[in-house]
């Protein structure tokens, strides 16, 4: 017989190692169904996680990995505090389109004046979206406990919907032949978010994605709110007692996470995509709740989960282009691994006994 | 025994290498798409143009897709990484490829690249397009005579110019032909999403609608028809020839084979040059799906009558006298629409009820 016993306490060793080991599943399971499609397990697998960083175009590939890796770990840091404490925002991808519509919107209401302090307007324009839209389910939950996984998830399309009217109506390019879409903003120099340096793809949302990062370290580690937000989750009665107001928690979490998303909605908007559309989002938002988890909340791992996400999207195209592996193989790939993490974390609070000793 | 395999595995080796060396020779042509391949409509026939071009030169050209590639930097980088594999020539097939497609051509400018339904062109970028609207006048004809409610549906994807010239068509010969019908207009915002679309096509069901056409890519709204009994509809970019005779009474079937043939051939001939293409029911590029047995015998030889007249150029879907939305003056008495009018289309005719999202 094999059971399960609760750990007496969580297993510091698994924690750290059952990412790892969700990997590696992965990759074994993941061979196993490319097998059975016919492919070359061993080859499919090298080329979603090698070529793009070792192999013959690596040189355009991992410029790539920061542009597409950069949204998802700047939201998910925003996310993992909420997360930490037990503050669920499962709206990140609405946030991310806001913050997205005021920034672009504060760029193109300057076109086409070229001035330095547009970038700067726009940027503080995307983090104030973000925490504004963040802001309506953080209110309607300390105002009225309304439950913020639901409003948050439900803004998600109400700012889709904006976003459709918008790329429409307003911001729509007046010389687009009544195509919907913004002008591009790659083409307006003052509201470009270009490359710093050229061909590294690091652009300013890669900056803010490492500032985010760093402050996430020290605030969980080294400040009085990092603090009360681990002791949130850990032991809300302790909390409680430690005089964390529960309130301006949910403000804080909600309103920064919102922020952090509307910024890197800005930085995508005005950089790679470069222009407002109805089909700008692509799921950025919904895509880092599982980099959070993946990272184990821990501003580390989020760095490095975005990274192993975005190789995973970027290995996974290269692999249908050059293997002809369909896309619902990748995306049933990349299923797998939210699937073994979830799975394999059941050994950081429980173990594995033999034997029916104990008798359930 | 031992040897002998060794040596077999080294000639297997060796023509491998071998193979390797003649994919240089080869023509690689790669495509883009915005569904899977699978979606029964615009990217399946996409697809199958795709296999047309392999089975017409098969040991010259290898193809190569990726498929599900969201519009903007998503498609930029899959259009960059074919490009940097050897693609001499790339079919972007989704009208959100456009700027992506012109940017990546910027730096490969000895590959060459063919955009589907945008207005931007390059040196190594062209385009390409189908007049569907053409057959939308053969839909809006069996529509307007096949509908008992006079409501007729329309499940429009984006409100971009292709999507509402089909719209004004398809409601100028359903009017011409029954004078009381009126058209319930639904925006999905979105080229392929079977929920999204039956949704839709319920929601213009209850709205009394008994024929939907739709611009959407899957073959939801047909389901949906389908279980709703006594609803006509029309395959969409591809025969859904699974739902006739009824729901499916006829369709649009888009056929990018001839095109994408000839382009090839162009590419390996060195007479490639950038065009911009624009075909209709002639030419064969938009075909008509059979028109099934549901619809009575002399509307169905009305609508052949006029998807004639329209291949051999006798009569243009857009003829005067026709009137905008707000009653201003679209075509004189006998005029026809030029294409620079249809290509930038954004209104709606007289007659139609609601007006265009903004």
């Amino acid at each position: 017989m094999i059971r399960l016993e609760k750990r007496p306490q969580p297993s510091r060793a698994w924690s750290m190692a059952t990412p790892l080991v969700a990997v590696l599943a992965t990759m074994v399971m993941g061979g196993l169904l490319f097998a059975t499609l016919g492919k070359n397990p061993v080859e499919a697998i090298r080329t979603i996680f090698w070529e793009p960083v070792f192999g013959e175009f690596a040189f355009y590939y991992r410029p790539q990995l920061l542009v597409k890796g950069a949204p998802l770990v700047l939201i998910a840091i925003g996310l993992s505090l909420g997360f930490r404490a037990g503050i669920w925002n499962i709206g990140a991808e609405g946030q991310y389109i806001i913050g997205a519509l005021t920034g672009a919107g504060v760029g193109l209401a300057f076109y086409p004046m070229e001035s330095w302090i547009i970038f700067p307007l726009m940027v503080l324009a995307g983090a104030f979206g973000g925490w504004a839209w963040a802001m309506i389910p953080a209110v309607l939950k300390t105002r009225f406990g309304t439950n913020e996984i639901l409003v948050s998830l439900m803004l998600v399309y109400v700012a889709e919907q904006f976003l459709a009217s918008m790329s429409l109506g307003l911001l729509k390019n007046p010389e687009g032949f009544g195509f919907p879409g913004s002008r591009n903003l790659q083409q307006y120099a003052s509201a470009h978010n270009g490359e710093i340096i050229a061909g590294s793809g690091m652009h300013w949302g890669v900056v803010a994605a490492l500032i985010a990062v760093i402050f996430a370290y020290i605030l969980l580690n080294r400040h009085m709110l990092g603090y009360h937000i681990r002791l949130t989750g850990e032991a809300p009665r302790a909390a409680k007692f430690a005089g964390v107001k529960p309130a301006r928690l949910v403000l804080f979490c909600l309103g920064t996470s919102g922020a952090l998303a509307g910024l890197a909605g800005l930085f995508e908007v005005s950089g790679p995509s470069g222009q407002v559309s109805i089909d700008f989002n692509v799921g950025y938002g919904f895509t880092a709740i599982i980099v959070a988890f993946l990272g184990r909340l821990h501003p580390v791992g989020i760095l490095l989960a975005g990274a192993l996400m975005a190789l995973t999207y970027i290995g996974g195209d290269i692999a249908q282009g050059n293997l002809g592996l369909p896309s619902a193989a990748i995306q049933v790939f990349q299923g797998m691994l939210l699937f073994f993490l979830l799975a394999f974390d059941l050994l950081t609070n429980y173990r594995i006994k033999l034997g029916t000793e104990g008798a359930l | 025994m031992k040897f002998a395999k060794l040596l077999a595995g080294a000639a297997i080796a060796l023509g491998l290498a071998a193979g390797g060396a003649l994919a240089q020779d080869k023509t690689k042509v790669g495509f883009v798409y915005v569904g899977p391949v699978g979606d029964g409509g615009w990217t399946y026939e996409h697809n199958q143009g795709r296999l047309a071009v392999e089975k017409e030169f098969g040991d010259k050209v290898e193809t190569v897709y990726v498929e599900n590639v969201a519009e903007g930097p998503d498609a930029e980088r899959v259009i960059t990484q074919m490009a940097l594999q050897g693609a001499n020539l790339i079919f972007t097939t989704s009208f959100g490829y456009m700027d992506p497609t012109i940017n990546v051509a910027a730096k490969f400018p000895d590959v060459k690249f063919e955009h589907a339904t945008g207005y931007k062109r390059a040196n190594n970028v062209s385009t390409y397009s189908a007049r569907f609207y053409e057959g939308r006048a053969v839909q809006g004809t069996i529509a307007g005579r096949m509908t008992k409610s006079n409501v007729i549906g329309y499940i429009g994807s984006y409100p971009i110019p292709e999507v509402i010239r089909g719209i004004n068509s398809a409601y100028i010969h359903a009017k011409k032909v029954n004078p009381d019908v009126q058209f319930k207009i639904v925006w999905a915002f979105t080229w392929f999403d079977p929920a999204k679309e039956a949704d839709a096509a319920k929601v213009l069901i209850e709205q009394g609608a008994d024929v939907i056409l739709q611009h959407t890519d899957s073959t939801a709204p047909q389901a949906a028809a389908q279980a709703a009994g006594n609803v006509y509809t029309f395959g969409q970019a591809s025969d859904m020839i699974e739902y006739a005779p009824a729901p499916r009474i006829s369709s649009i079937i888009d056929n990018w084979a001839p095109y994408y043939i000839a382009r090839t051939k162009a590419v390996m001939d060195g007479t490639w040059a950038s065009v911009d293409t624009w075909d209709g029911i002639g030419a064969g590029m938009v075909g008509i799906g059979e028109i099934t047995d549901a619809v009575p015998a002399e509307v169905k030889a009305e609508a052949e009558a006029l998807m004639a007249k329209i291949a051999s150029g006798e009569y243009h879907p857009f003829t005067g006298p026709l009137k905008k939305q707000d009653g201003s003056d679209f075509l004189g008495e006998g005029e026809t629409a030029d294409d620079g009018t249809l290509a930038g289309m954004n209104f709606y005719v007289e007659g139609i009820e609601g007006s265009i999202p903004e």
